[in-house]
């Protein structure tokens, strides 16, 4: 078995659009919430949102842009983005680039083309509209990003989509990380978008009463372990990765992120919604086992830090039945307070937050921190980003009906 | 080129983001690089704007924009007497 390294990011974020720009915001800790703008908002509670603010899809699409629901436009763009920031060429059938064959492509996403979803049943139920635009499936289907993905890059290895709510892109990485390390791709391209930014989706959300409210100062509405938490943000988003075997990135000189080197993945098999302690314990601990890591080598974890009552008082609980004696030693953050929950592309823009982190040895904050819960007493570095040697971390994903994936990552000497 | 022919050729224009100058009555599906999907779409679009169905039967065997003007007139013309009720 090789080792798997990172040798390219590409991100889209309420933070910003480049993975310079999104570090500048959290390394600042720079809120990208803002007031929702892309759906009608007088029939919105909550008033709040994560939106990726410069995104202009004619930029990068000519014609097949009817083909792509917005999320799968974000998946498409991210590849092309971390391709080029790996070093290959934008089509891997090109010369000079690898087996076509042996290029994977995983990506997670929770909703799929819900946006195209409401736009077509709102015409169909409230206009009595008698068809369907003709695109509705393509744009609809959850592996629309996979396969748009493959047909803009040229990759024809295994490829396929991974829906497991807030967790997809986590489980894509480490199912792209187990292709890699097994042998069965040299490369994968592997993360996951969402862009749920729908007046459906946010009144399913308000129905289950844990949205945060604006109250006036939308940026810091998401505030994780805090003792005022007040539940979620809504964003959208995607990031995704140029995943490579070792011998590879290294024959070719390039720049390497760091060493993906765990995965950890369980269900709690308890409740559809409540989190559970050892469901996410067992996976954090499956993945320091996979990547070597004893609770010592440990520096930074980016939490799943919803901003919920429940989740951030039982990850503390996970983290601390972990860890021991080493909790807190650990520079832990929700990175959410400031992009947002992205929903199946949260796991991936944290993974690219923590590459960020470990490329620039700092913790990136939790913002909008307030006053501590003692129900989440780890050191969740409030407000301030913290200079620190990071030797590897671990980025979290729990999903609603109990599914959760956690990804280790080594720096790599 | 009468209306209803020119107005056939700018929807295919507009959705195939095409010139217009580029489609001729007699231009086949094949030489303006539309597949079946590009084919339903376009169909779609002309269905809307002219609030009528074109049954599958007719749109699956379109391969040139003659044949697209051809079922239009048609099925406008079907619909000009009294109004269907489905």
């Amino acid at each position: 078995m090789e080792k798997v390294v990172i040798t390219g990011m590409g991100v889209l974020s309420a933070c910003g659009s480049t993975p310079a720009a999104l570090w500048a915001s959290l390394a600042a800790g720079r809120s990208g919430l803002g007031p929702v703008t892309r759906v009608e908002s007088s029939r919105l509670q909550t008033g709040v949102c994560g939106e990726v603010r410069d995104f202009q899809p004619e930029q990068h699409f000519g014609k097949e842009v009817d083909f792509l629901d917005r999320f799968a436009q974000f998946a498409v763009v991210c590849a092309r983005a971390a391709l080029a920031d790996a070093g290959w060429p934008r089509r891997l059938d090109a010369n000079g680039g690898p087996p076509p064959h042996r290029v994977a492509v995983i990506t997670g996403t929770a909703l799929g083309g819900v946006e195209s979803e409401d736009q077509g049943f709102h015409q169909l139920y409230a206009r009595q509209a008698t068809r369907l635009h003709p695109f509705s499936i393509p744009r609809m289907m959850f592996n629309a990003g996979t396969s748009h993905i493959t047909m803009d890059t040229g990759a024809r290895g295994i490829s396929f989509a991974v829906s497991t709510a807030c967790a997809s892109s986590t489980h894509a990485l480490g199912e792209a990380w187990r292709m890699v390390r097994h042998g069965l791709a040299d490369i994968a391209l592997a993360g996951g978008s969402d862009a749920p930014l729908t007046l459906g989706v946010f009144k399913a959300w308000e129905a289950m009463r844990v949205m945060a409210p604006a109250n006036g100062n939308p940026a810091a509405a998401c505030r994780p372990f805090s003792a005022d938490r007040a539940g979620l943000v809504l964003a959208e988003g995607a990031a995704i990765f140029v995943l490579e075997r070792e011998s590879l990135a290294r024959q070719r000189g390039a720049r390497i992120y760091g060493e993906l080197a765990g995965y950890g993945a369980s269900a709690d098999a308890g409740h559809i919604t409540q989190p559970s302690v050892e469901g996410p314990l067992h996976a954090m601990r499956q993945a320091m086992e996979s990547a070597g890591l004893a609770a010592e080598d440990l520096d930074y974890i980016n939490a799943h830090g919803t901003g919920t009552k429940l989740n951030d008082a039982t990850e503390t609980t996970a983290i601390r039945q972990l860890l021991g004696a080493q909790a807190d030693r650990v520079s832990v953050s929700s990175t959410k307070s400031m992009h947002g929950h992205a929903m199946g592309a949260s796991g991936a823009l944290e993974l690219a937050v923590s590459l960020l982190a470990l490329q620039n040895q700092v913790a990136p904050p939790t913002a909008n921190f307030t006053r501590p819960d003692p129900a989440c007493d780890l050191d969740v570095t409030p407000n301030q980003a913290r200079p620190r040697p990071i030797r590897a971390l671990l980025s979290n994903s729990f999903a609603f009906g109990g599914l959760n994936a956690v990804l280790a990552v080594k720096a790599y000497r | 080129m009468d209306a209803l022919t020119q107005d056939v050729i700018s929807i295919i224009a507009r959705e195939q983001r095409v010139p217009a100058e580029s489609i001729s009555p007699e231009s086949t599906f094949e030489q303006l690089k539309i597949d079946s999907l590009d084919g339903v779409n376009i169909v779609f679009a002309l269905e809307e704007k002219y609030n009528l169905t074109i049954p599958d039967e007719i749109a699956r065997e379109m391969k040139s924009v003659r044949q697209v003007i051809d079922a239009l007139r048609q099925q406008l013309n079907a619909t000009a007497s009294p109004a269907p009720t489905s």
